[in-house]
């Protein structure tokens, strides 16, 4: 019989990570559409950079930054009694920067789409830029807003590299289903390793086929 | 510089950088409460900066406003000492009684027009304003729909009743009614010039169309390379004062026709169609399309280019 844990932990590892991602990624998208400056270049650059990153390369730096012999994991360790290496919140952590271009990117050409004038008509109207955020602008970032969370939990549950690199292969802690996979083959358990995976597809297979549904529909409706 | 009483007090320096070049916006003028302004000029003349200026969508180089005794903007009179003087006073958008009906009416993609009001409502207001403007600008049949299925006059009633939903002391008109067409734009003057009256608004309408400048505003300010040309009420500026005539009026031509020797021009004046018989020569300099003066000498009508 198959074990389920591990899909269970990469489906609680998905939602948490992207509801973080959508309470972080809103603001800083805002933020970086707000004005064009030419140092926000920079920070786009560095969201961006776990899209080209090999994830053993992030996973590696993380692993590095957690580390409790690491001045930021001594720090963690010390004062708040947080450990981040093999644990699960790590994962979490690790899985919001790795998922963040996935959500931020969207939200940003999202924002950039949209007329100056609408965030300037509702401070005309004695708005706060919170209320104009909230009233004006994501509601007409509804298409963007489904495609970022849909891509994060989507790339949260297929990320593999990092995972390893911080979390190991914990039972119940940090062995999540694409390193299960892994594990099983590792074991020669190829029936298991075939269980995890035809779920993982048909998961992933569904969840963008949402998305272009979403898209598709969206784009025929008007406004 | 100190002003009291009600009403505004605008002056303002910014460098404008335009496609002909940088130019310098110097201007200053002062407007009595209830009364309604135009800003005529030429496209790149700094009004729509204006407008900005006065909303604290644009900050000016210096500058200072004063609306009803409330102090908006004051960057300091040192504008020779230090060209990045720091403001002494700027009171964010938020804060400045204003209402703006932008070019394109930026009204907000996922609300009905009843919605798009009561967003504009301040929180402790009297919410029986949205269905008075609703009414008065004879939106009711519509207040459930989104901007999408409105038409554009529809929608240039709704932002102007969504600006003034708020009870501003200022109302800012930024060409509102470019977009339309003239039977629409008739309608729609009527609209502001009802709205201003009922609700006691200072007014300033950024517009290059004469008849709309004659039929609404109090004073007139022409702008040129960021200077204010000419001040006055509507006939004085644009009428040359060498024509003393008992009757004369503007409009804009929409038809010429032959008829024999010679010719019949139709020229819309208001609402009104007005006919004036006019030689081949005289109509040589005229086109349809063409803003005009029409004024009675002696016994014919003569009509004369505008602008």
């Amino acid at each position: 019989m198959i074990d389920w844990q591990p899909l269970w932990l990469s489906l609680r590892l998905a939602t948490l990570t992207t509801a973080i991602l959508l309470l972080l990624g809103i603001p800083l998208a805002w933020w970086l559409a707000e004005r064009r400056r030419q140092w926000k270049a920079l920070a786009e650059a560095v969201i961006s950079l776990p899209m080209v990153l090999p994830p053993s390369v992030l996973g590696f730096y993380l692993l590095l930054a957690f580390s409790p012999s690491s001045a930021l994991g001594r720090l963690l360790d010390h004062w708040l009694n947080i450990r981040l290496v093999f644990t699960f919140p790590g994962l979490v952590i690790a899985s919001v920067i790795y998922s963040l271009p996935f959500m931020v990117n969207p939200l940003l050409a999202g924002f950039r789409s949209l007329p100056a004038d609408l965030s300037e008509a509702s401070r005309t109207l004695g708005k706060s830029d919170w209320t104009t955020l909230i009233h004006v602008l994501l509601p007409c970032l509804r298409a963007p807003l489904v495609s970022g969370a849909v891509l994060s939990f989507a790339h949260t549950i297929g990320e593999f590299g990092v995972v390893m690199m911080i979390g190991g292969s914990i039972p119940g802690v940090t062995r999540v289903a694409s390193v299960a996979i892994y594990d099983e083959v590792q074991s020669t358990h190829y029936p298991e390793a075939n269980h995890y995976a035809l779920v993982l597809l048909a998961l992933s297979f569904s969840i963008l086929l949402l998305v272009y549904l979403i898209n598709y529909r969206h784009n025929k409706s008007p406004l | 510089m100190t002003t009291s009483g009600a009403g505004l007090h605008f002056k303002a320096t910014k460098t404008l950088h335009t496609a002909a070049g940088s130019q310098l916006l110097d201007m200053e003028f002062q407007l009595k409460k209830g009364s309604l302004l135009a800003l005529y000029g030429p496209s790149g003349a700094g009004k729509t900066t204006i407008l900005r200026i006065l909303a604290g969508l644009t900050d000016p180089d210096t500058g200072y406003i004063r609306m009803n005794d409330e102090p908006w903007l004051d960057t300091g009179h040192h504008k020779h000492f230090s060209t990045r003087s720091r403001a002494t006073t700027h009171l964010p958008t938020q804060s400045r009684s204003i209402g703006f009906v932008f070019q394109d009416f930026a009204l907000f993609p996922q609300m009905t027009v009843r919605q798009q009001l009561q967003f504009a409502l301040p929180k402790d207001a009297d919410r029986h304003i949205v269905d008075d403007l609703l009414e008065m600008m004879e939106l009711q049949e519509l207040q459930h729909r989104k901007p999408a299925l409105l038409s554009g006059g529809q929608q240039q009633r709704t932002a102007l009743a969504r600006a003034i939903a708020r009870r501003p002391s200022l109302l800012l008109l930024d060409e509102p009614l470019s977009a339309l067409d003239d039977e629409m734009r008739f309608k729609l003057q009527d609209f502001i010039g009802k709205a201003h009256r009922t609700y006691g608004l200072t007014t300033i309408l950024v517009s290059h169309y004469l008849p709309e400048i004659f039929r609404l505003s109090d004073d007139v300010i022409v702008l040129e390379n960021g200077r204010i040309q000419k001040q006055g009420p509507a006939p004085q500026v644009f009428l040359e004062e060498k024509i003393s005539s008992k009757f004369r009026t503007t409009g804009e031509i929409v038809d010429i026709q032959p008829a024999d020797i010679v010719y019949i021009v139709c020229i819309l004046s208001g609402n009104n169609i007005v006919k004036v018989v006019a030689t081949s020569t005289e109509i040589a300099g005229l086109r349809v399309g063409q803003k005009v003066m029409i004024a009675s000498k002696a016994f014919n009508p003569i009509i004369l280019p505008l602008g």
